[in-house]
């Protein structure tokens, strides 16, 4: 009995050491004095979220989580990142696991209000899309009916696909898988005739392929995907935060200050909206709580936001996507930050 | 014929040389005979059988062994193998060189990785005492002790915390001792943990917290949770959820036993609750569901609250298990114990649970090697355990399409480590089996 | 336990609660009691003040909203259109389906190799030994993983049936097609007049029943044996298909054939469904093949040796002697073995095959977000399962259990 009282205490034990407090009613003053940035990312999707050989995560969306680092604590390697899978990713930001969530999600308004998060703004543009062998013949997603597709299971992309294939009097039979890789497998094995995801991991999966030329994308985007970082709801002055490092680096890019060229730029410019932003008229980054560099620390650590595009999903990458919808709004795309003033 | 002389005689005189018996009758023919060819039935499965391995082996040796140990990416492999053989029928070995690493400690520091081998020898020293007799009984030392070192090999830090854990385990022994003259369990048992608790939630973090800046000893570079991984992770959380659970085990299943109604009630009701229920819905408890029932603001470590939900899993276990060594017990021991005068604890500590617990053994080997194959499923939670990590590779663009290579791996690391504890638990039946048959 | 004589009592002092035995129970309950009920007012109000926090509620109204997905294998007609608790009960039904698929196929295998293992031919035992090894040392996820890839990358697409000279071609005088989209098998379509058919199966099986009793109580009363095998066989097919050719063939089959992007017509199994079921049957059946062997070993020679000296053949001594032995032994670690399965069969995840865990706690869990509902509904329902398992076993059990008199 001694025993077991003893090591039933060192459950307890382990317990109350590894409760750490959290939570703060201040996420910024949480992240400060932990000096480190809890940031929930996807497990696996190459380009937006991925280990590499050596386990840091790299990404589209692992650099939003390390400009935010670089904006409030200076440095964008102080992030710690946390693989959460799609069922647990609202959980763990609520009960605060994570400061804020980096994984491609899609901003929906019932993941908005009533899942009491707070997205704040769209990092990637995306649409659900369908991808098909081309020896298949076919060429329209109408043409799909009593086909076989792979989706991921528990993802709105699952919702959308019921939807399109009810409205248009299709029938098809879902094969649901569990992952990403899993549903690649699935694809190229032809155990599915389509598979359908977002279409810009529907292009990284094709450009892995042996053989990406024996596989077309469907011209047809069934859904609108817009992706982007979340908080909790709340926090306002955290949201601010994040929302205002996203829109950094994405008027960085429209204003051509590139991580090259920032520190330069960063002793004065002409143009009265890169010195706000780079901090060298205006008290900007006071007003949001922090430093008054944490742009400039977000654009030297890790580049603007068409740099961090060309770096890590770009046409030069493995995953190869076009800017497309994603392109500046000065270049006919969706993406457009509000002004810094 | 009495007029026999006596050259002749019903028997013979001297002994014939002794033949060789017929070629039949010995050696691999008889063999052969008596075991696979006695009878049409066992002919015939005499013949399926060697159809089957021969189809087995020939579809997988010259895969198995004609691999490709040295590439970097599948695609580079399967070049390899197409100027080698022409085809590309082969087996691809090359992932399980190339990340290896990666497979057996995750994504752990790689300078770091003298921490997990030491922590691993140091495993196999600590457990021995427990599994074997003949080693010196000196040993269990370092078996107490091992718990301590291996969250300091492994999490990193200094020395102090660990060691401040180990000091409130003292003092709670030393409380128990020093109120034993009371002669009641109750009181001592209260008392050790007050006095513990005191300890760890009070008093031991200021002066870990001193001693930490101040001398900082044996200071190891601090990892995180979600850096462990691989084979590494299913060790840490099998061994602890075995260690915690045969305390929590011992017990649920007095509790089971007692005559106490509701103490009866609430263990049984835990045991019958947690067995009912797949270890995948627990796993997704921890992972989803603690966070609700734990005051606001308490958040930790996902590992740990994955360790906390095998530990109830496997305790509920371990509780059935030491029930039936309990039920196995000759009744006599009881009453023996009874007779001596001794209490209830007393006859539990003294009689009861030593040759209980001896009996059960195999029974905890059995759950153990159950809850170490279990550990697999938390990959359903993001904890890059081997077969995460195997997905983890297939995400990869270089590897994409690599299955059968790392499954055998996988199966491998697994089939030996279970097939040796299920052969260790085999052989201790075998030694503590008393009667003669 | 003393029986001393009552001591004397004068009044109740406190400290017998501890000291005095005929206390110390009621208060160690009533601590006990105590701290359960701290520990779980403890877990709701942290539940409550969280939820709170967080703006939600527990509330199993989502259950009655539109469930808006789809699931590929339903034994119950479910549409997109369906509710929640709609897709939970389909995915309770597949969950169910493939645990007593799994069930059966895991005590077949099971009793096949362990006998097998017995065997008195060396190279068929060790080869039963390998595989009995193999499974029961490797985890069962991995064996899942294995078998789903063994199907989608070993077997050919329902494309490679096209053709004039296709790749692939059907089995079984083109009845069965074995595609990695799964296995399509001739289902049978029911006409009208099929339900006297059916009745009429349903009525000799039966009747069957009742000829073995009467002729096991003619047997025991006047030692004579009927040929039961053969009878029972007649019963079986004979007025069954008399009906069914009377009434003019009612119940047709409709053979899968290549249409569109798959096979049509026929029953499919889907690939999911037959890599989880064959993983858990081979992984359980390598249990099972341990518990019968032991079973059959825990039963001493000497019982065969008077069988054989009572006269009794060695079929007859398997099955009178031995067999309602064994079972005593067999039975309680194969109800453990069938609540495995049915546990292990949440691992349906891994292949998606759309089960409980799947739907409620997948699906429905993540499109509304109600975890803490879905994950109670979820481990509810599987524990009453599970319990009803155990029960049903257990009333089986009693009723081979060795009566003592």
């Amino acid at each position: 009995m001694k025993k077991s009282v003893f090591l039933g205490a060192l459950t307890m034990a382990g317990l109350a050491a590894g409760a750490a407090m959290a939570q703060d009613s201040s996420t910024l003053a949480a992240v400060k004095e932990r000096g480190m940035l809890k940031c929930g990312v996807n497990p696996g999707t190459p380009g937006f979220a991925a280990p590499d050989a050596n386990g840091k995560f790299v990404g589209f969306d692992v650099d939003v989580c390390r400009a935010v680092a670089a904006a409030v604590l200076g440095d964008s390697e102080a992030v710690e990142y946390t693989p959460l899978t799609s069922a647990v990713r609202f959980t763990a930001l609520a009960s605060g696991e994570v400061d804020m969530l980096a994984r491609n999600t899609t901003w929906t308004f019932s993941r908005d209000v009533d899942l009491k998060n707070t997205f704040v703004g769209v990092n990637y543009y995306d649409g659900q899309g369908f991808m098909v062998p081309k020896d298949l013949g076919v060429s329209s997603a109408k043409e799909l009916s009593g086909a076989t597709v792979c989706i991921e299971t528990g993802t709105t992309t699952e919702l959308n696909l019921a939807d399109y294939f009810r409205v248009n009097n299709m029938d098809y039979e879902p094969v649901p898988v569990e992952s990403f890789t899993e549903a690649q497998t699935q694809f190229l094995a032809g155990a599915c005739d389509v598979y359908t995801t977002d279409a810009s991991a529907l292009a990284a999966s094709r450009a892995s392929f042996e053989d990406p030329d024996a596989y077309v994308v469907l011209p047809e985007i069934i859904s609108k995907e817009p992706l982007g970082p979340l908080v909790r709801h709340g926090d306002d002055a955290w949201g601010d935060i994040v929302r205002w490092s996203l829109n950094a680096m994405i008027a960085a890019e429209e204003y051509g200050v590139t991580s090259a060229n920032a520190a330069e730029m960063a002793n004065g410019t002409d143009n009265p909206e890169i010195n706000r932003l780079l901090g060298v008229s205006g008290e900007l980054g006071a007003m949001l709580g922090l430093e008054n560099d944490w742009a400039l620390n977000i654009l030297t650590q890790v580049g603007n936001y068409g740099e961090s595009f060309e770096k890590n999903i770009g046409e030069n990458t493995p995953v190869a996507l076009a800017r497309g919808l994603n392109a500046q709004w000065t270049e006919g795309g969706l993406i457009y930050s509000p002004p810094f003033r | 014929m009495s007029d026999t002389t006596n050259s002749l005689s019903y028997v013979r005189k001297e002994m014939l040389d002794q033949q060789p018996a017929p070629r039949s009758q010995v050696g691999a023919s008889r063999w052969i005979r008596e075991n696979l060819f006695n009878g049409w039935f066992n002919s015939i499965l005499t013949l399926i059988s060697i159809f089957v391995i021969y189809k087995v082996l020939a579809g997988s040796l010259p895969w198995l062994f004609g691999g490709v140990w040295d590439a970097t990416s599948l695609e580079e492999c399967r070049a390899i193998l197409n100027e080698r053989f022409g085809n590309t029928h082969y087996a691809c070995w090359a992932v399980i060189t190339e990340r290896w690493n990666q497979l057996i400690y995750g994504f752990y520091p790689d300078t770091e990785y003298w921490r997990a081998n030491l922590a691993f020898v140091l495993m196999l020293v600590a457990l021995a005492p427990v599994l074997f007799d003949a080693v010196p009984r000196k040993l269990l030392w370092l078996t107490i002790a091992f718990p301590f070192i291996l969250v300091w090999l492994v999490w990193g830090g200094t020395i102090w915390g660990p060691l401040s854990v180990a000091v409130g385990f003292a003092l709670a022994g030393l409380a128990f001792k020093l109120t034993d003259a009371l002669d009641s369990m109750a009181v001592s048992a209260i008392s050790a943990v007050i006095v513990a608790f005191l300890w760890w939630l009070v008093i031991g973090p200021i002066i870990v917290g001193g001693l930490d800046s101040a001398l900082p000893v044996g200071h190891l570079q601090e990892v995180e949770s979600r850096e462990l991984g691989g084979f590494m992770i299913c060790v840490i959380i099998g061994i602890s959820g075995i260690a915690f659970s045969l305390p929590l085990g011992i017990v649920l299943a007095l509790g089971r036993k007692s005559d106490l109604f509701i103490v009866k009630t609430i263990c049984v009701g835990f045991i019958e609750f947690i067995r009912g229920v797949p270890l995948i819905t627990l796993l997704f408890t921890a992972s989803l569901l603690l966070n609700y029932f734990l005051p606001p603001g308490t958040t930790f470590d996902l590992t740990l609250r994955v360790i906390i939900m095998v530990t109830f899993f496997s305790s509920a276990y371990m509780a059935e298990v030491i029930r039936g060594g309990l039920a196995a017990l000759p009744k006599g021991q009881y009453e023996a114990a009874d007779a001596l005068g001794l209490d209830y604890w007393k006859a539990q500590r003294l009689i009861i649970m030593p040759q209980a617990l001896k009996i059960s053994i195999p029974g905890i080997v059995n759950t153990f090697i159950g809850l170490f194959k279990d550990t697999t499923l938390v990959m359903f939670i993001g904890i890059y355990d081997m077969l995460g990590l195997s997905n983890a590779i297939r995400a990869n663009a270089a590897w994409n399409g690599v299955y059968w290579e790392l499954f055998i791996f996988i199966g491998l690391v697994f089939w030996i480590c279970c097939f040796a504890m299920s052969r260790y638990s085999q052989w201790l039946e075998r030694k503590l089996r008393t009667d003669h048959r | 336990m003393t029986t001393a004589p009552d001591p004397q009592q004068d009044g109740f002092r406190l400290s017998q609660l501890i000291y005095d035995t005929r206390y110390r129970s009621i208060t160690i309950q009533v601590i006990a009691l105590i701290a359960f009920m701290a520990i779980a007012a403890f877990l709701v109000r942290n539940t409550i003040i969280n939820l709170s926090n967080l703006g939600k509620d527990i509330d199993f109204g989502f259950l009655f909203n539109r469930a808006a997905y789809d699931i590929n294998q339903q034994l119950i007609p479910y549409s997109s259109d369906s509710t929640h608790l709609r897709a939970t009960i389909v995915g309770l039904l597949n969950t169910l389906l493939v645990a007593i698929l799994g069930c059966i196929l895991a005590t077949i295998i099971g009793v096949i190799a362990g006998v097998l293992r017995l065997s008195k031919n060396w190279l068929t035992a060790r080869i039963m030994t390998f595989y009995v090894e193999s499974f029961r040392n490797i985890p069962v996820l991995l064996w899942i993983l294995a078998f789903m890839a063994v199907l989608s990358e070993a077997l050919p697409t329902p494309r490679a049936f096209r053709g004039e000279n296709p790749e692939a071609s059907m089995w079984l005088f083109d009845s069965i097609a074995v595609t990695n989209r799964g296995t399509y098998i001739p289902a049978p379509v029911w006409g009208s007049g099929s339900a006297f058919v059916v009745i009429t199966f349903l009525l000799s099986i039966l009747a069957i029943w009742a000829f073995g009793k009467y002729a096991m109580r003619r047997f025991e009363s006047t030692g004579q044996m009927l040929p039961t095998f053969w009878i029972k066989l007649a019963i079986f097919f004979v007025p069954s298909l008399i009906v069914f050719f009377l009434l003019g063939r009612p119940i047709g089959l409709s053979m899968p054939e290549l249409k569109g992007f798959n096979f049509g017509g026929g029953l499919h199994m889907r690939n999911s469904m037959l890599a989880l079921w064959l993983a858990l049957s081979f992984y359980t059946g390598a249990f099972i093949a341990e518990i019968v062997r032991s079973g059959i070993l825990a039963i001493s020679r000497g019982q065969t040796e008077a069988a054989f000296a009572l006269g009794l053949r060695p079929s007859r001594t398997m099955n009178l002697v031995i067999l309602p032995q064994a079972m005593r032994v067999i039975i309680p670690p194969l109800i453990s073995q069938y609540l495995n399965l049915t546990k292990n069969s949440s691992l349906a995840l891994a292949v998606g095959y759309m089960d409980l865990r799947s739907t409620l706690g997948g699906t429905t869990l993540n499109t509304t977000g109600r975890e803490l509902e879905s994950m109670l509904l979820m481990m509810a329902i599987y524990l009453v399962v599970s319990l009803l398992i155990s029960t049903g076993m257990n009333v089986y059990n009693k009723s081979v259990k060795l009566k003592e008199r």
